[in-house]
């Protein structure tokens, strides 16, 4: 059976390219990067390439990229770093409600382990942040905002450049988690206004486990690490080399190849979308119509459930997610859809389709194909659809056990 | 996570998928942390259970376990089907992942649902 991947949000298959480009590393160029002779003059050089694509991909300078280990170190550096460095001023932070857990978590650990305080910035129906709640949220204490670029889960697209103004007007530092955007949509540092932006590798088609920090020229956050020199004192562990070498290759072709890409893999999302609505009753799309990313597609199923729609499609080797990926281990349905006021029981039968370069259109025919089956064949074991065909409130007791 | 291949047998064909229209006893039983609700049709003749059917709105291995559930109380007397617990019922299944063990009690939940039912529908 031939598999289709439609979890492109959850992580990417490495492009050749990045492959090739990497497999030197591995092989001839070991060296120590911080080590005088060749052998480390060789990958120091390898290093500082990369840094200097990826400023100019950024526009921002080499001095300004700090690699890291993932897009969850990242912006653990970046909000326990700027935290931790700014707390004499305040110990105000203000995010969303809608962030990532890699951003949710480390508040949720300043405020319970160092009483920093945190506001949770709230969206509207379609995931958005309103720049003036930002706005007012602002107090003599705030140190920080951190609102993402786009949510992984629905793909919205938030005001980043608005929120960015007030931050600058009002002096705060501003980070953003740019992990689902590096690598689909070109990415300014200074248009966008922030003073530490997160990314990961393993979104556009790096390898898992290589990310990057953009620290604003001037701004002097903690580390996490400590240990030694490098990078220049921000991250101390001897350099990932190939992994570098790898996410800098990886940005760089994202950014070749973006114009064509972004065009095709919106055309094929526009058909799955319009396919789906068309042919399943009672489905809806969750995030907002027009200001979200092309690839991403958040679907809620009435009356059916998830784990049940992932599995079957599984059957049929095709794969989604519900959500974010982070999250299956838990049975809380999605914070995000939560956040947007969309009903426990819809977001249990959400899905997120998250295309990437390698989908083609008869990959999204398959799904159309086989998709309303499984969505019937789950409706008919639905204790909710069948009240739902016969138009009476569906009673249940409390489960006793689990409260 | 991983679901044993009994639990994916089950959640792909289930057996006795539906409604019991003059049934002697439903369950209906949801939980609240997942939301998930499992709903359980009894058909009784002389004390033993001739009939079992489900519907259910929940993951892979709520599925499962009515599925199986349905399929361990039928030819049970009432008695003998009181004292299936969610643990056989998930052992049927050839085991659950630790996190989905809640499924398997909302099994034996809306089984005993629909017993109870059953009495207070039949007052001996
Ligand atoms: C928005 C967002 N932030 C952070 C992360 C974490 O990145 P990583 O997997 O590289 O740690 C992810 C993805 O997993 C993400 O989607
Ligand atoms: S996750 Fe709730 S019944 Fe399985």
């Amino acid at each position: 059976m031939k598999k289709i991947y439609l979890d492109n949000n959850a992580t990417t298959a490495i492009h050749p390219d990045v492959l090739k480009e990497m497999l030197p590393y591995f092989e001839g160029f070991y060296g120590n990067p911080s080590s005088i002779h060749t052998y480390g003059q060789e990958t120091r050089k390898a290093i500082e390439d990369a840094r200097e694509k990826i400023a100019k991909l950024l526009n921002a300078e080499s001095s300004e990229i700090v690699f890291t280990s993932c897009g969850t170190e990242s912006n653990n550096h970046a909000i326990k770093g700027a935290a931790f460095s700014l707390q004499n001023k305040g110990k105000h932070i203000i995010t969303s409600k809608i962030e990532h857990h890699a951003v949710i978590e480390v508040c949720e650990y300043l405020s319970k382990k160092f009483g920093f305080e945190i506001t949770y910035i709230p969206v509207d129906k379609y995931g958005i942040v309103n720049p003036e709640d930002v706005k007012k949220a602002i107090t003599d204490k705030t140190i920080l905002i951190s609102i993402m670029h786009i949510n992984n889960e629905t793909g919205t697209i938030q005001p980043i450049e608005e929120i960015g103004k007030i931050a600058q007007e009002r002096q705060i530092v501003f980070h953003t988690d740019a992990v689902q955007s590096v690598g689909k949509i070109q990415i300014d540092v200074k248009k966008l206004g922030v003073s530490l932006l997160s990314l990961s590798g393993h979104k556009f088609y790096a390898p898992k486990g290589v990310g990057i920090l953009y620290v604003r020229k001037g701004l002097k956050i903690h580390s996490l690490l400590h240990g030694g020199s490098h990078e220049k004192n921000r991250r101390a562990g001897t350099e990932n080399v190939p992994y570098i070498v790898g996410i800098a290759k990886a940005l760089d072709i994202s950014h070749k190849d973006m114009a064509e890409e972004s065009k095709r893999i919106l055309y094929l999302r526009e058909k799955l979308e319009k396919g789906i609505l068309d042919k399943i009753e009672y489905s809806q799309i969750n995030g907002h119509p027009e200001n979200r990313i092309y690839n991403t597609s958040n679907i809620s199923f009435d009356f059916i459930e998830g784990e049940g729609l992932l599995l079957s499609l599984d059957m049929e080797g095709i794969a989604a997610s519900t959500g974010s990926a982070c999250t299956s281990g838990t049975l809380e349905p999605s914070h995000v859809l939560a956040a947007m006021g969309v009903s426990p029981t819809k977001s249990q039968g959400s899905i997120r389709f998250s295309l990437g370069r390698q989908n083609t259109e008869a990959e999204i025919d398959k799904l159309l194909e086989v998709l309303p089956n499984i969505v019937s064949r789950l409706r008919m074991m639905s204790p909710l659809w069948e009240d739902k065909q016969k138009g009476i409130e569906t009673q249940f007791e409390d489960s006793k056990k689990y409260h | 996570m991983q679901y044993s291949s009994k639990v994916m047998e089950h959640f792909n064909n289930p057996r006795n998928v539906g409604e019991i229209p003059d049934a002697d006893g439903i369950g209906n039983v949801g939980n609240p942390i997942c939301g998930d609700i499992m709903r359980l049709y009894i058909k009784v003749k002389d004390g033993i259970i001739v009939d079992a059917k489900f519907k259910t709105f929940g993951c892979g291995a709520a599925i499962a376990t009515s599925s199986m559930v349905t399929e361990m109380v039928k030819g049970k007397s009432i008695e003998e089907a009181l004292n299936i617990s969610n643990k056989a019922v998930a052992e049927a299944l050839g085991g659950l992942p630790s996190i989905k063990m809640h499924c398997s009690v909302l099994a034996e939940e809306a089984l005993k649902s629909a017993l109870a039912d059953y009495y207070k529908k039949h007052p001996k």
